[in-house]
């Protein structure tokens, strides 16, 4: 008698827990409660996200992550890292165990609608291009017909790269390697003569990762556009105003000229749209669920768009390019903040 | 019966019929809310994926003709394709080679004995992956760049694209040779059952060996005369970027093949080592008496009954090596599950995904253990 009881209150106890709802709305709520942002980035990509040599995530995809915690919290450090290559990025999202992606990933529509998930804004604009040894004498992507080319799985570098080359009749190898260690490994070997990836992946991969970096050169063609994102899951508006704002934010500061050094003295600013950005006036961080400095914290601890660009790309010889305001002919451009 | 909870019968099959509703009853709980979690994500769920275009490119197809117009459908059976060539090459060579070393190591040549424990210590205890990216190291980094590649024999290219070989240029000729071949082995395995029936009767021995030898070269060579002795060959040639031409075999299989086959022999050879030690000394004593020489009693005396204790494990190991040949994604070999994840990451469906992996290599594993077991109840003793 005893051991049929303790059976059916096993199955019971085993009913109630495993019951739970679908938490769609309240990834705002549970971030708040653990007290930090769960962040996915790249495993090492320089520039974007990459640990430095004492181990502090650096990169304009970890910026944005601070950025978020700066508005949630009032403090960019309360960030944790989740290092995920291109296969795994959006099972970690979709299953919740990241609360962000922030990992250069492009923006498509079969990503935004059949993945169930929400691109923020673009961190970076970017397109497709390949790298060559400059013994092999390629001067242009048209001639790399029969060639053996390196490429990472789950991207869409690796569709791009299949439509470019049947788009103009040439042939190709594919040699596809998960891990970006691997592949720059096969690479620099020679197991390949090209490896293709969006060219600020190649302009940082030559700066940081070529053993001689004068031996290789970037072919002039941009095959695709790349827009680069940060990206949060369906179904929960605030997460993604809070996300996508945080991000207007440092475009937006840059654009007024509010940098991490000077915005203190602009705390007292006689101008309206600058006391409505630092919260000096209105209501606009409630309305985001957030403390109404969100926007000063951002850009008192992690500076604004320029900031963060030059501190982590134009060491690597990156060019603003597109990626400068619409003020100076690019492309970047932020929703006013009223 | 007495029909009460009293009974230890009836309490055994309420039990159980309980026990069977909540596993049902779970099952269809994580059914149900799994799907009920991907439609409020508005995640894709389905396999309609499988009739779409994979849009990406496979480097080794395994001689199907794919381009990256096909379907996902068509993409995973390239991928499966690619699995189950290197899994039953694996299998073969591993077996070979493990029941060389596993001979060798029980040898009375000092030499040879301490080689292959040698071999045995130090392969078993480096994990695999580790041994695979040795391997491929070894051949993508220090072969030459196919411009410089070795030419050990005419029409031959060894560079670290892979090993080029000529092969002849496809013809009727060969569908020809390929089915006299097959009527040849026919044919040789009828006449040894005859002359071991013939043998077993009247005590005299008919020619196998040479009869077999005649069947197995005269029809194929009779076929290819008949059929216009083509000659034409394909020869690889450096045109461009890489070899045209020939067949290649790359350094990702390569690499795979020789890691998969040097790790799972060193197993073998202990499970062969582990049945021949298992017949009992007398045996062999007993075959000495009879005349017959160390090298005839084990082929005769020793092999025959040890393999009833090697077949069971060697089975394993069979399946291990089939499912360590998923680390290929890791040096870049496109097999099922390399593919697979490539899928899943494109169109976001995970769990059809993984389904199908699993069902993959369920079905192969099954499928080798079904017939492994055929062949040890065909070698089992008889009668308890």
């Amino acid at each position: 008698m005893k051991k049929s009881f303790l059976f059916a209150g096993l199955l019971a106890a085993a009913a109630a827990g495993s019951a739970h709802p679908a938490a769609a709305q309240a990834t705002l709520d549970a971030v708040r409660a653990k007290g930090y942002v769960q962040c996915g980035v790249n495993t090492g990509l320089a520039g974007f996200s990459q640990p430095d040599s004492k181990g502090v995530w650096r990169g304009i995809d970890v910026d944005a992550c601070r950025a978020v915690a700066a508005a949630v919290f009032g403090d960019a450090d309360k960030v944790r890292y989740t290092p995920l290559t291109a296969q795994q990025r959006f099972t970690a999202l979709q299953s919740g165990e990241i609360d962000l992606l922030s990992r250069n990933t492009t923006w498509t529509i079969t990503r935004d609608t059949s993945l169930g998930l929400n691109f923020v804004g673009v961190t970076y604009y970017d397109g497709q291009g390949f790298i060559v040894p400059k013994k092999l004498g390629v001067k242009s992507a048209k001639e790399l017909s029969g060639a053996t080319v390196c490429v990472q799985p789950g991207t869409t570098t690796e569709l791009n790269l299949a439509d470019y080359f049947r788009a103009n009749k040439m042939t190709f190898r594919p040699v596809v390697i998960e891990k970006l260690e691997e592949v720059l490994n096969a690479y620099f070997a020679g197991r390949c003569d090209v490896y293709t990836t969006d060219m600020s992946g190649l302009v940082a991969i030559r700066a940081s990762r070529a053993p001689n970096p004068a031996e290789h050169v970037i072919l002039p063609e941009v095959i695709s556009k790349e827009p680069l994102g940060p990206v949060v899951r369906h179904g929960d508006d605030r997460w993604f105003d809070v996300v996508k704002w945080s991000l207007f934010a440092m475009i937006e500061a840059e654009e007024m000229g509010l940098t991490s050094r000077n915005i203190d003295e602009h705390l007292k600013s006689a101008v309206p749209a600058i006391q409505r950005f630092v919260g000096a006036t209105g209501e606009i961080g409630k309305a985001l669920g957030l403390d109404n400095r969100w926007a000063y914290n951002i850009v008192k601890q992690v500076g604004n768009y320029g900031e963060s660009f030059e501190r982590n790309l134009t060491p690597l010889g990156f060019e603003r390019g597109i990626n400068k305001l619409w003020t100076q002919g690019g492309l970047m451009y932020a929703p006013p903040i009223r | 019966m007495k029909l009460s909870f009293s009974n230890p019968r009836i309490r055994a099959l309420i039990y159980q019929a309980i026990t069977i509703v909540a596993a049902l009853a779970a099952g269809a709980y994580l059914v149900s809310n799994t799907l009920a979690n991907l439609q409020d994500r508005h995640i894709a769920s389905g396999f309609a994926f499988l009739g779409r275009e994979a849009g990406f490119a496979i480097g080794e197809t395994s001689f199907i003709a794919y381009s990256a117009a096909d379907t996902y459908l068509r993409a995973l059976g390239v991928g499966l394709a690619n699995t189950l060539r290197v899994s039953l090459i694996g299998i073969v060579a591993a077996t070979v080679l493990g029941t060389l070393i596993g001979l060798a190591r029980i040898s009375h040549n000092w030499l040879l004995a301490r080689l292959a424990t040698a071999y045995v210590e130090f392969i078993r205890n480096v994990p695999l992956l580790v041994q695979l990216f040795f391997w491929y190291v070894i051949i993508a980094e220090t072969l030459p760049h196919p411009r410089e590649a070795l030419e050990p024999l005419p029409g031959f290219y060894l560079s670290n694209r892979g090993i080029n070989v000529p092969v002849p240029e496809p013809h009727a000729a060969y569908a020809w040779i390929l089915g006299a071949f097959a009527a040849g082995v026919a044919l040789s395995t009828g006449f040894a059952w005859w002359a071991r029936r013939r043998h077993a009767r009247t005590g005299r021995r008919p020619p196998v060996a040479e009869a077999v030898l005649m069947l197995l070269i005269l029809p194929p060579a009779l076929a290819y005369l008949l059929s216009g002795a083509p000659t034409g060959m394909s020869v690889p040639r450096l045109a461009g970027f890489n070899f045209s031409g020939g067949v290649a075999l790359t350094p990702e299989f390569a690499a795979l093949g020789l890691g998969l086959i040097i790790y799972t022999a060193a197993f073998i050879a202990e499970i062969v080592r582990a049945g021949i030690l298992a017949i009992p000394y007398g045996q062999l004593e007993a075959a000495y008496a009879v005349g017959l020489r160390r090298r005839l009693a084990m082929r005769l005396v020793v092999l025959p009954q040890a393999l009833r204790v090697i077949v069971p494990p060697l089975t394993s190991q069979y399946l291990n090596l089939t499912k360590n040949s998923s680390l290929a994604v890791a040096i870049g070999y496109p097999d099922i599950v390399s593919i697979a994840n490539t899928a899943i990451n494109q169109t976001g469906q995970a769990i059809e995904g993984i389904a199908i992996i699993m069902a993959v290599y369920l079905t192969i594993s099954l499928s080798i253990s079904v017939l492994m077991n055929w062949y040890n109840a065909r070698v089992a003793l008889k009668g308890g």
